[in-house]
């Protein structure tokens, strides 16, 4: 993290949740301060994914670089969008503004900034599609709510649309489902229109397109790295596992997150992938094309969500696997589970997922044929496949945070707790509104994970941040688990910021951490080499090879 | 300034309806005006319904609120995050009639010393639910007027909602609830701060609409009598379209009848439309089985793709000297400047995981 992060105080200070009485929302305008907004796309980027007005713009500058007829070209997109997704256009007609989602946002509990408030952030698109959809608006101008598309609209728009990660809170409480997370992603698809985009959405995903992944890693790169993660392990476990890459006939293909295989502290949840899966003698193979589950395109528009998916069911088709299991990661959770089979489907080159450990069919996954590797091995736990020694655990205290998109968008929210509790024997969660469908978000999700916007990121992940610290104090809970990789990476600074003491971690990595392999070497610590608890006497020497596993990785890292 | 701005519309409203009255314009009150606030309102809600309808279903996104379907052992929660068709649709149902989604609302305060706590909140849900179940069976029971003989069903009801049986005539619970509902749903509008924020001129013209609706037929039943029979006469010739205009009744009804033709002619052009809204939200209305049933998009997008040949034919060196499979047989050319520089090809990526390694 940077050194200069404002003091706790100074957020916790600024953190009014009571609107100034008087002011009017149609007039104010964003502040572009320094630590709230993200930075422009880069123009060889939008340039190689063809998107429109590819161009240099930061928000700070006077002019914007917008082609001059921009107005026109959004309240078309707005116009053909309301023909095309009936979600926004119920969702501009129908809130009623009860302020029942007013204090779900994280970013707004964390900014005190009004128009964080969900409602508002919705307001933002209504106003001017009541000015040009609407005959009230028309006629009543302002006294409708509405108000005319100008520059000013168009940069609140940016300011306040990238300062929502699109995760649902606020649409489980409306009663009537609204979910902001829809018209942000409108909000962005139309802002992409005119050539206003990020560069930290925009890179990733033009990387992705071309590589196959968002760090843009070369084929041989991306082997490197995961036999590099093979050999930490054997250093721990004593074991060779394999390593199946680009294999052709292998029953399943598995796609993860690249951060899994790249970033700390995902790689210790990629080692426990790899125990895990050559314990049980699965048929896997990873594609160094599908090399990334995770789908910016998602945080940008449909389009580009549907480009940049398309390979996952090309490469298990090429490779003829027969269903395709999934990583820890959030967002691309969303997309495998809400959108991939009606954007690149249908599937009949593959079959049901069944689990060749148990026998289990994967109903919930016939169409689809991709399970969540948490579905995949709570059943084999359940089967008692699978040689688990909680104790090995005994050094942690868990908690575990529902990461946004598998809650709301999937309901993926006891397979992975069943995982933890196989794995773990001190799991505590935290209070209950801000786990499972009520859980906070990570404050960095849906592209903001940059580092320009901290200030931002910091506060809106406040409420997670508090609900840690709520356990900290009271369990000694000392570990976060969570399922999502930009989790892993954005969790890890904001638990550094707001409650050091916890660090976190992939729920694989806690069963990798408990997991009991045929022809083991004695072990003597966890994945990241720190020494179990059960051994006491041994602790030092634990330590010791703790130290030089981290560096190891890190070296893995400088390499790729 | 929009509570003053509601107040004045609502003002002139009663104002145009005293006038009519005192003009005695009845047959412009009393059957052009609400024929047309009728048709208004039948053909505003129907064409606005039939343009959302139109609008297609691309992705199939409910907002999960609870443990999905998939294995034995871990169980479904049914209502939250439903199904089958049959769950979907008894989501639905709690949804429009408990207002389950508000019914979990709760309240975030940050404490004295910095915590954010979440306490239960459940005035609005209660006010809300009161208001709209109240002003249901308040419609109901007005169809005595609307229908002859009156059927028992609509006595039966009166005759619940009166129960208490006090006053003369018999006071009706549900007067009572909406009145307090609505005051309550205004109050909170002006005092707490956040709600304050958001609120439209839109927002309280409703509440006030509703509000005098409420308020003036109070005051008809107990307090200003007006002569039901002929009220009686003038609705049923509407519903008969053979509209007739009885004499003598006050200035009162022409006021409250006048509000209701604003209230059903302001309804497809408002955010009253949640009524209908409420059933076409993709976010509740749809099952959480997106992995099992496939959903089509009709518009499904024709887009660029990048092929695993596309990679491959730019990758293959890489992926041959590291050992990995190739589709195709490349001809060998060397010595290659190795590794290929790419079009667009960014060096390593400086995504934020990146760059947490370095720190």
């Amino acid at each position: 993290m940077s050194e200069n992060l404002p003091k706790q105080e100074e957020l916790l200070n600024t953190m009014d949740h009571d609107p100034k009485g008087g002011e009017d929302w149609l007039k104010t305008k964003p502040e572009f301060k320094a630590g709230t907004w993200c930075y422009g796309a880069s123009e060889k980027h939008a340039e190689y994914l063809g998107l429109p007005n590819p161009h240099k713009f930061q928000a700070s500058d006077e002019d914007w670089g917008l082609p001059s007829d921009w107005k026109e070209r959004i309240l078309e997109g707005l116009d053909d969008r309301l023909k095309r997704f009936r979600s926004l256009f119920v969702f501009m007609d129908v809130c009623v503004r009860c302020g029942a989602c007013a204090d779900k946002c994280h970013y707004f509990l964390g900014s005190g900034d009004p128009k964080n408030m969900p409602v508002l952030r919705g307001e933002l698109m209504r106003s001017v599609y009541r000015k040009h959809h609407t005959l009230g608006g028309k006629v009543l101008g302002k006294m409708a709510g509405a108000r005319d598309l100008d520059l000013d609209v168009l940069k609140e728009w940016f300011y306040y649309y990238y300062q929502c990660t699109e995760c649902r809170r606020c649409s489980v409480f409306c009663p009537y489902g609204i979910d902001t997370a829809e018209i942000t992603m409108m909000a962005r698809e139309l802002l992409n229109e005119v050539g206003i985009n990020i560069n930290w959405i925009v890179e990733p995903a033009s990387n992705c397109f071309r590589t196959g992944n968002h760090l843009g890693i070369q084929p041989h790169t991306f082997k490197d790295n995961i036999e590099f993660a093979a050999d930490d392990l054997k250093d721990i476990v004593g074991i060779d596992v394999n390593l199946p890459m680009n294999k052709k006939g292998a029953e399943v293909l598995f796609v993860v997150p690249s951060a899994d295989y790249f970033a700390e502290p995902h790689y210790f949840a990629f080692m426990g992938y790899l125990a895990i899966l050559h314990e049980i003698g699965l048929d896997y193979t990873f594609t160094s094309f599908a090399s990334e589950g995770g789908n910016f395109g998602l945080f940008h528009s449909n389009e580009l969500m549907k480009r940049l998916n398309a390979k996952i069911y090309g490469e298990a088709k090429r490779l003829g696997v027969k269903w395709i299991l999934g990583g820890e990661c959030g967002h691309m959770w969303r997309v495998l589970h809400q959108y991939m089979d009606t954007m690149n489907g249908p599937t009949d080159y593959m079959e049901k997922p069944k689990s060749p450990i148990t026998g289990t069919v994967f109903e919930n996954a016939a169409s689809t044929k991709m399970i969540h590797i948490t579905e995949f091995l709570a059943d084999i736990v359940h089967h008692g496949k699978l040689k688990l020694d909680p104790s090995r655990n005994d050094h942690l205290k868990v908690t575990y945070h529902d990461s946004c998109n598998p809650a709301r968008g999937m309901g993926l929210l006891d397979e992975p707790r069943y995982m933890i509790k196989a794995s773990c024997n001190n799991f505590h969660e935290m209070p209950e509104n801000t786990i499972r469908e009520q859980t906070f978000c990570c404050g960095s999700g849906a592209g903001l994970g940059t580092d320009e916007n901290m200030d931002m990121r910091l506060r809106g992940g406040f409420p997670r941040a508090n609900a840690v610290k709520h356990v900290y104090e009271k369990h000694g809970v000392n570990r976060l688990a969570c399922i999502c990789a930009i989790d892993k990476a954005t969790l890890s600074p904001l638990m550094e910021y707001w409650v050091p003491e916890v660090e976190v971690c992939g729920v694989c990595e806690l069963v990798g951490n408990a997991l009991v392999m045929e022809g083991e070497t004695p072990r003597e610590s966890d994945l990241r080499g720190e020494p179990f608890a059960n051994l006491p006497d041994k602790a030092e020497e634990g330590d010791g090879a703790g130290g030089e596993e981290a560096e190891a990785v890190k070296e893995g890292t400088d390499h790729a | 300034m929009n509570v003053i701005v509601s107040l004045v519309l609502v003002a002139v409203a009663c104002l145009v309806a005293i006038a009519g009255s005192a003009a005695n314009l009845g047959f412009v009150f009393g059957v052009i005006i609400p024929y047309a606030a009728i048709a208004l309102f039948l053909g505003g809600l129907v064409y606005r319904i039939v343009l959302w309808a139109r609008s297609p279903v691309p992705f199939r996104i409910p907002t999960t609120s609870g443990q999905q379907k998939s294995l034995d052992f871990i169980p479904q929660n049914k209502w939250d995050s439903p199904f089958t068709g049959f769950q979907t649709f008894m989501r639905m149902l709690l949804e429009v009639l408990t207002f389950r989604s508000l019914f979990k609302n709760t309240n975030a305060t940050l404490t004295e010393d910095k915590k954010l706590v979440y306490g239960s909140s459940k005035w609005l849900w209660a006010a809300g639910l009161a208001f709209h179940w109240s002003f249901l069976i308040i419609f109901l029971r007005h169809l005595r007027f609307f229908l002859e003989p009156v059927p028992c069903w609509v006595n039966l009801l009166g005759d619940i909602d009166g129960f208490l049986q006090i006053a003369v005539p018999v006071l009706y619970l549900t007067d009572l609830v909406a009145v307090a509902a609505l005051t309550f749903l205004f109050l909170r509008r002006v005092v707490l701060p956040q709600v304050k924020y958001i609120s439209l001129v839109s927002d309280y013209f409703s509440l006030f609409l509703l509000l005098t609706i409420a308020v003036t037929g109070v005051l008809m039943r107990y307090f200003i009598k007006t002569d039901l029979p002929a009220i009686k006469d003038l609705s049923l010739g509407l519903v008969t379209f053979n509209p007739i205009v009885p004499d003598g009744i006050g200035a009162i009804f022409w006021i409250h009848f006048f509000l209701v033709c604003v209230l059903l002619m302001y309804f497809p052009f408002s955010k009253l439309l949640h009524m209908a809204g409420v059933f076409m939200s993709p976010t509740r209305n749809l099952p959480n089985n997106s992995r099992a049933v496939r959903h089509i998009n009709p518009w499904n997008p024709e887009v660029k793709k990048h092929s695993y040949e596309e990679y491959e034919e730019e990758f293959h060196e890489l992926m041959d000297e590291a050992g990995l499979p190739l589709e195709k047989e490349y001809p060998k050319e060397e010595p290659e400047p190795a590794p290929t520089p790419a079009p667009a090809a960014p060096a390593p990526a400086p995504a934020a995981e990146v760059k947490k390694e370095e720190e």
